[in-house]
């Protein structure tokens, strides 16, 4: 007999299987199935009919990676508040004032990259001549 | 009703059938036969919301939609289904091979395990004596679950669009990992103040928390009793752009970016990212009707076989509203520029989502 945990997470990882065999399936079914004629127009890259330059393995915007990082710092954020609004009606006011002051310096963090223009894209970033 | 306590954890759900002990055998053929029928009517639903996108889209745009496949069109999704099994299955020499072939496959996968812990209604009395939650698996922290395994399916498409080696896929493939990790932080904390008010990560409790009506009429679900329509408001939009949905759907701007990280992709691996967005659509649903809006309570009446269904109806009911919307907002809003985009989730609702917290969190603790 398995205990509580085991349990719990066993259906799930029930479904995770059999959910692989049938992504994987559909997958080979297709390859299987599916009649393979190559041409050379067909094996390149699509360019809406232009002879592409180069590959696609160029150097792209750093607002991507900053973003990335960004969410990050505001996930952990909100990794944080989830088991504190599980148990704030057991920590009551004390629970609350805690929290503010965690929320606050994020806040001073979030409006510190928002004046730097971290958020800005297009137009407003170009014009203060940042990222 | 399961109560809010610790022996809740208990035997009943080794049991899985409350009221009798299942052998491990047992037990993983009644998983198997919930995930084969859960999966089932999943598919299903994907491939008619499809139709029905199509249908009513083609409807407000003063066309017919699909006609031709059987009575309304109704055969067209297995017609479909058909052709992009038989249709040209490509794999261009310039893709990164491994991740090319994996993206699809994460895609599925992610969009489809997320529906495992979704409860779609009460528990219901088996023949052969007890009852057995309508659920695959009831965890207590099913919410925390869903949101890891829906970060996890960013992979997919930021990995299709960089395997494929092609600029519109690089670019699609960019576009929708930043946009959905940005709202991903909008949508995380919007639920928060239904975490607080609830104090359960199990989404049958939170559901629970939200039975029965204030001044005689109003139902007690959380966007009216807690107040949590901003939360919701928030939680739709982050969901609009999680899935990547017009008004949000840069990321497979068909009029710059052809489409997106899955230009690239032929026959089922093509398909597979649909089904994915699709699924998603109807995951992304089924919790907002569970966290904002009661779930499947709803009036109840008639036989008992009626009130045992009923649950399971008012909860597909409001499934379907939130579908019928996400089509209704498709056949109606324009596409947002990409920074306004960008403007829109961190500075408005980043921001109304950590307020909206605050103000929750501050009824409710001055109340306990």
């Amino acid at each position: 007999m398995p205990d509580n945990y085991f349990a719990r997470y066993l259906p799930l990882l029930i479904h995770l299987v059999i959910v692989g065999i049938v992504a994987c399936g559909m997958v080979l079914l297709s390859w299987l199935i599916g009649w393979r004629r190559p041409t050379r127009a067909k094996m390149a890259p699509y360019e809406c009919g232009m002879a592409p330059i180069g590959d696609a393995r160029e150097r792209f915007s750093v607002k991507f990676y900053l973003v990335a990082m960004l969410f990050i710092l505001f996930d952990v954020e909100a990794v944080f508040l989830y088991p504190w609004a599980i148990i704030l009606r057991d920590l009551k006011m004390f629970g609350f004032w805690e929290m503010i002051v965690y929320i606050d310096i994020v806040l001073v963090g979030f409006f510190y990259i928002w004046k730097k223009g971290v958020l800005d894209w297009g137009e407003a970033s170009m014009k203060r001549g940042g990222f | 009703m399961p109560q809010r306590s610790a022996d809740y954890c208990g035997l009943q759900f080794i049991a899985f059938i409350k009221g009798k002990v299942l052998s491990l055998t047992t037990f993983i053929i009644v998983s198997v036969i919930k995930i084969a029928i859960v999966l089932f009517i999943l598919l299903t639903a994907v491939a008619y919301t499809v139709w029905l996108e199509r249908k009513v889209v083609g409807h407000m745009q003063n066309r017919w939609g699909p006609t031709r496949v059987g009575p309304f069109g109704l055969l067209q999704p297995a017609a479909d289904g058909i052709k992009f099994l038989f249709k040209e299955d490509l794999t261009p020499p310039h893709v990164y091979k491994p991740l090319y072939i994996a993206a699809p496959i994460i895609a599925v996968v992610c969009a489809l395990t997320s529906i495992a812990v979704i409860p779609f209604g009460n528990w219901v009395p088996v023949p052969g004596g007890g009852s057995t939650p309508l659920q695959i698996t009831d965890i207590n922290i099913g919410l925390l679950v869903i949101l890891g395994i829906t970060s996890i399916g960013v992979y997919g498409v930021a990995l299709s669009g960089w395997s494929s080696n092609s600029k519109y896929s690089l670019l699609g493939g960019l576009r929708a990992s930043a946009q959905m990790v940005s709202y991903e932080i909008a949508l995380g904390l919007s639920l928060v103040g239904v975490l607080i008010l609830s104090g359960s990560f199990s989404l049958r409790e939170i559901v629970a928390a939200q039975s029965g009506h204030f001044w005689g009429f109003i139902p007690n679900w959380n966007i009216f009793r807690g107040c949590q329509f901003i939360a919701f408001f928030i939680y739709l939009m982050a969901a609009y752009a999680e899935t990547n949905r017009i008004p949000f759907d840069l990321p497979e701007a068909e009029t710059e970016l052809v489409a997106g990280y899955h230009t690239e992709y032929s026959a089922m691996k093509f398909a597979m990212f649909f089904m994915a967005e699709y699924a998603n659509m109807i995951t992304v649903a089924c919790l907002a009707s569970l966290l904002f809006l009661g779930g499947w309570h709803g009036p109840l009446f008639g036989p008992q076989i009626l009130q045992a269904i009923l649950p399971v109806f008012w909860f597909v009911l409001r499934v379907f509203v939130f579908l019928f919307i996400y089509i209704w907002v498709r056949g109606t809003l324009p596409r947002f520029r990409y920074d306004q985009l960008m403007a829109f989730g961190w500075k408005f609702l980043l921001p109304l989502s950590i307020a909206n917290l605050v103000v929750t969190a501050l009824v409710v603790a001055l109340r306990a």
